[in-house]
């Protein structure tokens, strides 16, 4: 499996968000995109999910295992999603349907794409629900969105997203509305799914503490442009791109060091 | 209550004190004639807040942190407990009358674009204190001065807080938040809502409007980050309840409870 | 999470206003409006003929040079007295808009504001009020104090003030919460004086809405009204009035009830079109930031 983007340029309303953005991921990799906000980030993984609004021109190549995704119609393109690729957004309150039960909405992707029955698809949604480690499945998927802490829905949409059984997971700053404790939480959770099933991993994030702990290359996004790409060891330790100075310079501001005898200057 | 600074330090005079501080809050009937449920958004509280000291109050969602800062601030009227600041009562004074304590204090909220009024030019929303508190003299040179001190250019006064970023209006929220002078400035979960690049330079803003204007700072917030280097001490809250309390370095480097070992076992680090 | 700023923004203090006149039915609502105040402005100092002058021998003629608009079934000139009509139209259509802005905004305040055991009972005495009729309301003050225009104007301006407190309280109390209402009140503002300064210029274009619409009941609103004789005493030039006393000739003469019908009908139209215009106009989202969003909001279809 790979997805090779090159050269991706999205133009939006007259501006250009993505310019000239290239990366490749393969099997099992664990790619993360940084950047601060406005830097193009969310929009990349839109693009590659053909979820971008109306509007938008894009240029350049996007291929999934071989496959030009940028030239297949919006039919095609809808069975690549979940299917090929998941993907995992921000915010879990409105990435759920408020009055559908959990349940029901993890089963949506399997009835779509795999033509399962009712009760099939009831039994594979609690089979992902005990591998996204949500307590008492028979129990939850029964219950509403609202019924679900932050951390919980966040584990449901996870487990849409890899419901379908794709290739690579897409997640655009999954845990940065979530409480830290479930957000360390949430992010063992993406290390250890992705080592057991090989799925690999875009990982979305303005947060380099958070990037080191989920992936292991990754690309530095500034003004739609990509200034770097490394390992993110390097990234911490040296980084080269002025963008990447600065973010690094920000993370350190505002760290904490565990076991670190800090104090008020 | 408790000895807050160690090793020698002066204690200096208690600014703001909570004694058995709670809040509780009814919940829309389930019947029409059982009685309404009840939850507990902050059980009965002490805390002092001492003349010159940064405290940050951190906790998770849910933890009442949000809710505790409101009620020391006589924004909100408590269930049981009362507030003095400088030995003056805070609780059940209502309106206008509790203006004095408004001269004194200054918030900060987490929500840039929300905390400026969209239908209000930069200069009005900064002098709001001025006119509430019907403080006389320059408006117009104050602000202005103000509007200095966060870094921004003082001839912005008559723009709108749409034409400008989360960064720059937090800083114009701080401003309003220390024209008037205050003594105590109160920032809930201030740079929460901004932009990692953004938030070290408002950090360094806070830390320098600390140092020159001798605020008293409490600052909430659920990212130990920002509170570690900005705050003298600490306060960690869960469900309602401060379960420890102590001078920062200390608390961080040898937590007491066990909320805080794991809160500080989940920080990302960066090596 | 934090956006940029936005970079060609300029500090307009009235960019709804342009953004108005460039949608068609702002431009359209805008353009009627005017038109009506006109030709009310103009019956003032002229009218082409004299609308009161009665010409028996003159009447029914068909529209031509010296009458562009014909003549009624007692001779008076269509023309004049559509314009002197005008007036009645504008008189209404504001003082609906008045009562209603007042009844509606009050209402509101009342139902969003205070403690929760005046609350309550507020919110559900609106809801009990909006299941009257505008109609059945006039007619039961037209029954009590004799048709009027006053009459037609406060009928519709409770039966449209109860309506727009119901949409308005749930958007006051939506302002209300806001953290810029609460850091009024930490910077020392007293309750009344933060809804003045806050409260009420951000519920104001949400109210404007409501009032153009408000106004086109009104207008449709007194011609029915004075149609069944509730409305506009029979002295009163009113195109309601002229539909009245010329509907019967609709057989023979169908031109001389058109003309009130289309002024009606296209006065109504352009009111309600302005409603709509203002709006999108003022849809704060619009205002926001990012071309990402607006590209997203504005003239795209929604993809499903």
């Amino acid at each position: 499996m790979s997805l090779d983007v090159d050269g991706l340029t999205v133009v939006i309303g007259g501006r250009t968000v993505v310019d000239g953005v290239s990366f490749s991921v393969g099997d099992g990799d664990r790619f993360g995109i940084v950047g601060s906000s406005g830097s193009g980030k969310s929009v990349t993984a839109l693009a590659i999910m053909g979820l971008l609004p109306d509007g938008a021109v894009v240029s350049g190549s996007i291929r999934y295992d071989g496959r030009e995704l940028t030239r297949l119609g919006e039919r095609e393109r809808a069975g690549t999603r979940g299917r090929s690729i998941g993907m995992v957004f921000q915010e879990p309150r409105t990435a759920l349907n408020p009055i559908r039960t959990v349940g029901r909405q993890i089963a949506e992707p399997l009835r779509i794409h795999e033509g399962l029955t009712r009760a099939d698809a009831w039994s594979r949604a609690r089979e992902l629900a005990a591998r996204v480690a949500l307590p008492e499945p028979d129990l939850l998927l029964r219950r509403y969105p609202h019924q679900l802490s932050g951390g919980q829905r966040q584990r449901v949409c996870i487990a849409m997203a890899l419901a379908a059984r794709p290739r690579i997971l897409i997640a655009d700053e999954p845990t940065t509305a979530l409480d830290v404790t479930v957000q360390a939480e949430i992010l063992s959770l993406f290390q250890r799914l992705t080592r057991e099933s090989g799925t690999s991993l875009v990982f979305i994030t303005h947060d380099l503490a958070v990037l080191r702990t989920v992936a292991e290359h990754a690309m530095v996004l500034d003004d739609g442009r990509m200034v770097e790409e490394a390992t993110v060891e390097r990234l911490l330790t040296e980084p080269a791109a002025p963008a990447s100075v600065a973010l690094l310079a920000a993370a350190r501001a505002t760290a904490w060091k565990r076991s670190f005898d800090g104090g008020a200057r | 209550m408790e000895a807050i600074f160690r090793r020698g330090r002066p204690v200096s005079a208690p600014l703001l004190e909570a004694s058995g501080l709670a809040r509780e809050y009814s919940l829309p009937r389930d019947a029409l004639f059982r009685r309404r449920d009840v939850t507990r958004a902050l059980a009965p509280t002490d805390l002092i807040v001492r003349d010159g000291e940064a405290l940050g109050i951190v906790g998770e969602s849910g933890s009442g942190k949000s809710t505790l800062v409101r009620l020391l601030l006589g924004l909100d009227t408590p269930s049981a407990g009362r507030v003095l600041f400088r030995g003056h009562e805070v609780t059940g004074v209502r309106g206008r009358r509790l203006n004095w304590l408004r001269r004194e204090t200054g918030v900060v909220f987490q929500d840039p674009y929300a905390s400026l009024d969209p239908r209000m030019t930069v200069g009005r929303i900064v002098a709001e204190p001025l006119v509430g508190l019907r403080i006389g003299g320059d408006h117009a040179g104050l602000v202005a001065d103000v509007l200095v001190k966060v870094g921004l250019d003082p001839d912005m006064t008559t723009r709108y807080p749409h034409e400008f970023s989360g960064g720059q209006r937090q800083r114009i929220a701080l401003a309003r938040a220390i024209v008037h002078g205050p003594r105590l400035l109160v920032g809930d979960e201030p740079l929460s809502a901004l932009d990692v690049t953004v938030r070290a330079q408002i950090l360094e803003l806070l830390r320098g409007l600390r140092d020159t204007l001798g605020l008293t700072l409490v600052i909430v917030s659920h990212d130990i980050g920002v509170v570690h280097d900005l705050c003298t001490s600490i306060a960690v809250m869960k469900d309602g309840e401060i379960v420890e309390r102590g001078a920062t370095t200390e608390v961080l480097s040898h937590p007491a409870h066990d909320y805080t070992r794991r809160l500080l076992a989940a920080v990302p680090s960066l090596d | 999470m934090a956006h940029r700023a936005p970079r060609a923004m300029s500090a307009r203090r009235t960019p709804w206003l342009r953004t108005l006149l460039r949608s068609p039915n702002g431009l359209f609502g805008v353009v009627v409006a005017a038109i009506v105040l006109l030709a009310a402005a103009l019956s003032l100092v002229w009218t082409p003929y004299d609308p009161v002058a009665v010409d028996v021998p003159g009447a029914w003629r068909p529209p031509g040079a010296e009458h562009p608009l014909g003549t009624d079934n007692v001779g008076r000139d269509m023309l004049s007295v559509l314009l002197v009509g005008a007036r009645v139209t504008v008189v209404v259509a504001i003082g609906s808009a008045i009562v209603a802005a007042i009844v509606g905004v009050l209402l509101a305040t009342l139902g969003a504001l205070t403690a929760r055991w005046v609350r309550e009972p507020v919110a559900v005495l609106i809801d009990i009020l909006v299941a009257f009729p505008t109609l059945l309301i006039a007619m039961m003050l037209a029954a009590a104090f004799g048709a009027s225009l006053l009459v037609v104007f406060i009928a519709v301006g409770i039966g449209f003030g109860v309506n727009m407190a119901r949409v308005t309280r749930p958007e006051i109390r939506r302002v209300a919460q806001s953290d810029f209402v609460l850091a009024g009140r930490a910077a020392g503002l007293g309750p009344l004086r933060n809804i003045t300064r806050h409260v009420l210029p951000n519920i104001a274009p949400i109210v404007i809405v409501q009032l153009s619409w408000a106004a086109a009941v009104a207008v449709l609103a007194e011609a029915g009204l004075s149609y069944l004789g509730y409305g506009a005493p029979s002295t009163t030039l009113s195109w309601g009035r002229m539909l009245a006393d010329l509907q019967g000739y609709i057989g023979v003469h169908p031109l001389t009830v058109l003309w009130p019908g289309l002024a009606i009908t296209i006065t109504v139209l352009g009111l309600n079109l302005l409603g709509d215009g203002l709006r999108d106009a003022t849809d704060p989202r619009l205002a926001r930031g990012d071309s990402v969003t607006r590209a997203a909001l504005t003239r795209e279809p929604v993809q499903l």
